[in-house]
């Protein structure tokens, strides 16, 4: 920590007197997990910026995590451990102490393993925070760990390129955005979805004249940057890609040099996309013949430095983990995987694990995916630990840890995740703010912010490596604790103490940093240490290898063949909205988190309600002005809280588009209680990938609810 | 002496807020207000489209009606960067200015005196950027002195095309957006 007095004369500010310090530490506000340095004036938070030295943000954050601040002063966190006291989800609640609170887990995690085996204990977790949650819930015996960041969020991605490629996107997306010429964008809304990096390097490919392509049913962000804006129909966006391939494959516009020497299967491949004219699509996706042709020619003339970006949040339409590979493919036709402009290979530091006990052998095999009904699934699936909780099957889920994720606003269909809670002799919900999901807890404890924390380093794959340490800047304001903490002391309550051999955090931290050769001191400091720059293009030397079955890039999947799935991707067209509905779309905002952010006071100033797109022809239809309320209905009959509707060209009459995690319904957020609308709540249906278990949510019609003046 | 502008490229602006809310951090903005802020203009019909997205402040007007109508003296052109600032002390809370500046780019603070963005001028003392500039992860903003011919300002100035807002005014506003 370095001091210094302020030296400003500006009133509002800094005074003279004032004494100004800062601490370097990581953002938490997403899980991107970017260099920051926190700035205290007079020891009180003040504000956060980014760090210099980190690859990550190079010096600047996104608005959340300049809005970090707003998370220490929240008033409305969890602040001292609650059990209830009344039934599930009606969030009566008694405060008890530490010891009462861990102890009442302990005895209830040691009666489900007495009575079910320790395999009956399911973690959910979110972020880097989860980790030595993890680490405790391995030791207990338990193999049913998950997080909605797989079968929720981006697992059909890595798996349709692990298909192809062998290899997946990973986290940061390898994706080269700042070197490439022209830039495609699926559905990916940059700029409002601010994964720092991705926003940062998005601007910089703008600066140097990159060719921006967006296909997204909503005017978005990132389409106004673009030279050509598709305002495709939604869930078609598959007839576009396999459109797409066959133009670069009949025009002979793909990197045949590259296809040859490391593609397998082409023929078969070529052979069958050959249907897919332009005309054909044209039909589907409502963008014409020739904004196909022109933009696949203009991404086949920036080659290999055409990325055609995969995406994060993927599990749209139940075919995800298809849609995803058929992206893979047209990467794969323009030679961009492994080549400056598309995807290069990260790298990373060698940080030794903590030289713990070994793990017990769980006695049972996960139950999320019994005889791998999804073949390829490879994390596991959250909505398969909760269909084994409700179902018994094949073995009883009995308790449930909830870390840092609001599984009622993550997971489709919000009955079902009830049913499975009702189901259980044990929920235990960590988080640092109330939410839908803590409101359903037997017990829940208070963590405190990462601003209020260490947590385990950031051992991070980019383009240069690095590892980063994430540190208290200032003291929790009540009784919340840091993750590690909690874990540990579980741990010692569950009598496993043997896998917690250090007593404080810094020990263990210290104790990796030196194993890797650093020096604590500097790592504390400077939040941060850099390792070498590696080759990360094939260019530079990177070995040219694809570990997939053919060790090549599998145009033609013999996997996906075996397990009698398509080899090459086919279209499916996606049902039609009945008669006076909209297809529910849902996205981000810059200023929020998920449904984690509502209450934070800074990021409320911001955005302190959702809002309903609606085409603004469609708007005008129905008597609505931008301001007016409405209610969503959707097929199932579930009715959403009054919704504010922005009335605008930028968006397709047939859908409606929301940002999520807005509309909650927990008392313990009474500040935004039903303020706007929830996505979640009308996601009663979903499509499951029938390849590896994600959930498809963009699945949902509504209806719209006019509300009658007061 | 310096006399300092902006100058913002529209083109990588992307309107996440984090100019506005760095802002308030860094100045303490009370609740409800802002020092800056962000507009989207949006052109034509779906599907052909285009939008601006701005992120716009006190233009530091080199004409500044705020100025000549303030009965007190509180609204001024400092000498420092030649930029129009409010004392606070000598402000009688009229809003007079409120009502002359051609941009709402002002209000009342809630202690009573009028209030708007300074460029930072306690950073841009220490050396620093204001905090909207220092922060923003587009890097679309560029702060510096519009009268030195070699400062990257003039020279985006002189290579772009660019605009400011409501020049009819006659404001001579020292923020420019490129386009």
């Amino acid at each position: 920590m370095m001091a210094s007095r302020g030296v400003s004369t500006a009133a509002d500010t800094l005074r003279p007197s004032d004494v100004v310090s800062k601490v370097a530490t990581t953002c938490d506000m997403c899980f991107w997990k970017c260099g920051a340095i926190a700035y205290l004036r007079n020891d009180k938070l003040w504000k956060i910026e980014g760090n210099p030295l980190d690859p990550l943000s190079r010096g600047r954050l996104c608005p959340r995590g300049t809005g970090g601040v707003g998370a220490h002063y929240d008033q409305n966190r969890l602040r001292a451990p609650l059990m209830r006291s009344k039934k599930r989800g009606q969030e009566e609640w008694v405060e008890v102490s530490w010891d009462e609170a861990l102890g009442y887990v302990a005895e209830r995690m040691l009666k489900i393993k007495d009575e079910y085996g320790p395999e009956a204990m399911a973690l959910f977790s979110h972020g880097i925070g989860g980790s030595f949650f993890k680490h405790t819930m391995k030791a207990f015996g338990t193999p049913n760990l998950a997080a909605p960041s797989y079968a929720q969020c981006r697992g059909p991605r890595d798996v349709g390129f692990e298909l192809t490629f062998g290899e997946g996107v990973s986290t940061p997306e390898r994706t080269d955005i700042r070197n490439a010429r022209c830039l495609v964008l699926i559905g990916s809304h940059l700029g409002e979805n601010m994964h720092n990096t991705q926003v940062q390097e998005f601007a910089e490919a703008i600066e140097k004249g990159a060719t921006i392509i967006v296909v997204d049913p909503r005017f978005s962000v990132a389409a106004g940057k673009a030279k050509h804006y598709l305002a495709i129909k939604p869930g078609a966006d598959m007839a576009l890609l396999l459109a797409w391939m066959h133009v670069l494959v009949e025009e002979q516009l793909y990197d045949r040099d590259y296809v040859e020497r490391y593609g397998f299967g082409f023929a078969a491949f070529a052979a069958e996309i050959a249907q897919y004219t332009p005309e054909w699509a044209y039909a589907e996706t409502g963008i014409t013949p020739e904004q196909i042709r022109q933009t696949a020619r203009e991404m086949a003339q920036h080659k290999p430095a055409t990325l055609v970006h995969p995406g994060r949040h993927v599990t749209w339409y139940g075919d995800d983990a298809q849609r995803s590979r058929a992206i893979a493919l047209v990467n794969a036709l323009l030679g961009s995987w492994g080549r400056k402009g598309g995807f290069y290979f990260p790298a990373s530091m060698d940080v030794p694990p903590y030289p713990y006990p070994a793990y017990p052998q769980p006695a049972r095999a996960k139950a999320d995916n019994p005889e791998k009904k999804y073949p390829f699934a490879a994390s596991t699936l959250t909505t398969g630990l909760r269909q084994a909780t409700i179902s018994g099957k094949p073995y009883p889920i009995k308790g449930w840890m909830v870390y840092a994720t609001n599984l009622l606003q993550a997971l489709p269909n919000q009955a079902e995740t009830i049913r499975a809670i009702e189901a259980l002799d044990l929920m235990v919900v960590v988080d640092v703010v109330p939410s839908e999901i803590a409101g359903w807890a037997d017990v829940v404890l208070p963590e405190a912010v990462y601003l209020e924390r260490h947590d385990d380093l950031n051992v991070e794959w980019f383009r240069e490596p690095f590892t980063a340490l994430r540190q208290p800047v200032v003291a929790a304001p009540a009784e919340q604790k840091p993750g590690w903490w909690i874990a540990r002391e579980l741990a010692v309550k569950l009598e496993l103490e043997a896998y917690y051999p250090w007593q404080h955090i810094e020990e263990y931290l210290d104790t990796r940093l030196r194993a890797a050769g650093l020096q604590p001191a500097t790592v504390k400091e400077e939040g941060i240490a850099l390792g070498a720059r590696q080759p990360i293009y094939f260019e530079e030397g990177v070995p040219v290898e694809f570990p997939t079955p053919s060790g090549k890039i599998e145009f033609y999947s013999p996997q996906l063949a075996e397990k009698g799935f398509d080899p090459v991707p086919k279209y499916t067209a996606p049902d039609e909205p009945p008669a006076g509905h909209f297809r529910l779309l849902f996205g981000r905002s810059p200023v929020h988190t998920f449904s984690r952010t509502q209450t934070n006071p800074t990021l409320a100033a911001m955005a302190d309600e959702n809002e309903l797109w609606l085409n603004a022809d469609v708007a005008q239809r129905y008597g609505l002005k931008s301001g007016d309320y409405v209610r969503l209905k959707n097929t199932d009959g579930i009715i959403s809280a009054a919704v504010r509707v922005r009335a605008t060209e930028r968006i397709r009459g047939d859908c409606v588009y929301m940002v999520h995690g807005f509309g909650h319904t927990a008392r313990g957020i009474f500040p935004r209680y039903k303020k706007g609308a929830s996505d979640a709540q009308l996601t009663s249906r979903y499509k499951t990938d029938p390849l590896m278990g994600a959930t498809g949510m963009n699945v949902n019609f509504v209806s719209l609810e006019l509300i009658e003046e007061a | 002496m310096a006399r300092f502008g902006m100058v913002i490229d529209t083109t990588k602006c992307v309107g996440c807020m984090d100019c506005v809310v760095a802002c308030k951090t860094e100045n303490d903005v009370p609740d409800g207000f802002c020092r800056d802020w962000i507009v989207e203009e949006v052109k034509g019909k779906q599907p052909n489209l285009s939008m601006e997205i701005r992120s716009e402040r006190c233009n530091m007007c080199d004409n500044p009606p705020c100025v000549y109508c303030c009965p007190t003296g509180a609204s001024h052109v400092e000498d420092f960067g030649q930029l129009v600032q409010i004392d606070a002390e000598k402000c009688i809370g009229c809003k007079a200015c409120l009502a002359a500046c051609t941009y709402g780019a002002r209000y009342t603070h809630p202690e009573g005196y009028a209030d708007k963005c300074t460029f930072c001028a306690h950073r841009l003392k220490e050396g620093k950027q204001p905090a909207c500039v220092s922060v923003c992860p587009t890097r679309c903003m560029h702060f510096g002195d519009l009268d030195d011919a070699h400062s990257e300002v003039s020279l985006l100035l002189k290579a772009r095309t660019h605009k400011s807002l409501l020049d009819e005014a006659g404001t001579r506003p020292r923020i420019f957006f490129l386009t």
